[in-house]
């Protein structure tokens, strides 16, 4: 639920990283923090537990650049991906404005992916969203996985499985060495974007 | 869904904590919804807090403190206060969407905070019932 301060001219957007536990979101959120930490004055926030996974959610906050003379600032989140930890998830997902939906590429973790996604729309569904009207980028992670002679799934496959209806955009990535990180929240930014710009006076 | 707050209504916001509550001596107050965004932000410009990573915290904070009420059989927990050495943090939330953060020392009481906090919705209430939502 973006807000629009008609005032201050800002236009607040959330953005949650969404995906089975231990596939990457967080890491995408390290990387992105890395490569802007200079430019913002936050820290990321972490709510982890004592093992180092998330308890309850990453945040990231960010400025944007303006559209049609409104600030915006976007919002970055993460949600724990553990199956045990659903109440959390469903109250971070509370006012998203779009996903990205971080898969594991490992060939092993293909059943995980597909749980992950039916639990996002489980949860949007608590909200009244239908995922289908939710800005969403898949992010195909690890990819980087093969070159270590890890067996991963290859895309078509994936595409198959997570985004055979709902025709999202989609990209390949390794959220550890960065590639294709900074495209993935581009895209979902731009094309959350797209809809609130109409909004805008 | 995104929403929308006009001039006047922003206006009327800051008047109104501002008048009801910042002039009670309090450090800060901020006016958030439950998705983590920030609609007003005042402070008595001797402190710098992080708004932002506070909002959503805290946002994350009361729906984690209802959700632990609605376990145990409760509709909400009507008090949200935290207690520090010299700084207190007061979560209010307004209708169902909104809350109230209020940042203050320990010379402020409580009591009268809360009192003035329940004033002050009062009018919040009819400003945000105005909001248009697209």
């Amino acid at each position: 639920m973006a807000f629009i301060n008609t005032k201050t001219k800002e236009v607040q957007v959330k953005l949650v990283f969404v995906g089975p536990g231990r596939g990457g979101k967080t890491t995408n959120l390290e990387y992105i923090f890395s490569r802007i930490r200079h430019r913002i004055e936050s820290d990321m926030v972490s709510i982890k537990t004592q093992g180092d996974r998330t308890l309850f959610f990453d945040f990231l906050p960010f400025e944007l650049g303006a559209i049609k003379g409104y600030n915006v600032k976007t919002q970055l989140y993460t949600v724990p991906g553990q199956v045990k930890y659903n109440a959390t998830r469903k109250l971070v997902l509370k006012g998203v404005d779009g996903i990205v939906f971080v898969a594991d590429s490992m060939v092993d973790r293909r059943e995980n992916n597909i749980n992950a996604l039916n639990n996002l729309t489980e949860n949007l569904k608590f909200y009244d969203i239908d995922i289908a009207d939710l800005p969403l980028v898949f992010q195909y992670n690890k990819r980087d996985l093969a070159t270590e002679g890890i067996p991963i799934l290859d895309v078509e496959s994936m595409e198959k499985d997570l985004n055979a209806q709902l025709k999202a955009p989609s990209f390949t990535a390794s959220a550890l060495k960065g590639d294709n990180v900074i495209p993935t929240v581009k895209k979902a930014i731009s094309i959350t974007l797209v809809g609130i710009r109409d909004k805008l006076l | 869904m995104s929403y929308i707050l006009d001039q006047e209504q922003l206006d009327g916001l800051e008047e109104a904590l501002t008048t009801d509550l910042m002039t009670l001596g309090i450090q800060s107050v901020i006016l958030i919804d439950m998705a983590g965004n920030v609609i007003v932000n005042l402070d008595d410009g001797k402190v710098r807090h992080d708004v932002y990573s506070l909002a959503a915290l805290a946002a994350g904070n009361f729906g984690a403190v209802s959700a632990m009420a609605s376990i145990i059989g409760e509709e909400e927990f009507s008090l949200l206060f935290h207690k520090g050495k010299s700084e207190n943090i007061n979560f209010t939330k307004i209708m169902d969407d909104f809350l109230l953060v209020s940042i203050f020392g320990n010379d402020v009481s409580l009591g009268y905070l809360r009192l003035k906090i329940d004033e002050v919705i009062k009018k919040i209430k009819v400003l945000i019932e105005q909001t248009r939502s697209t």
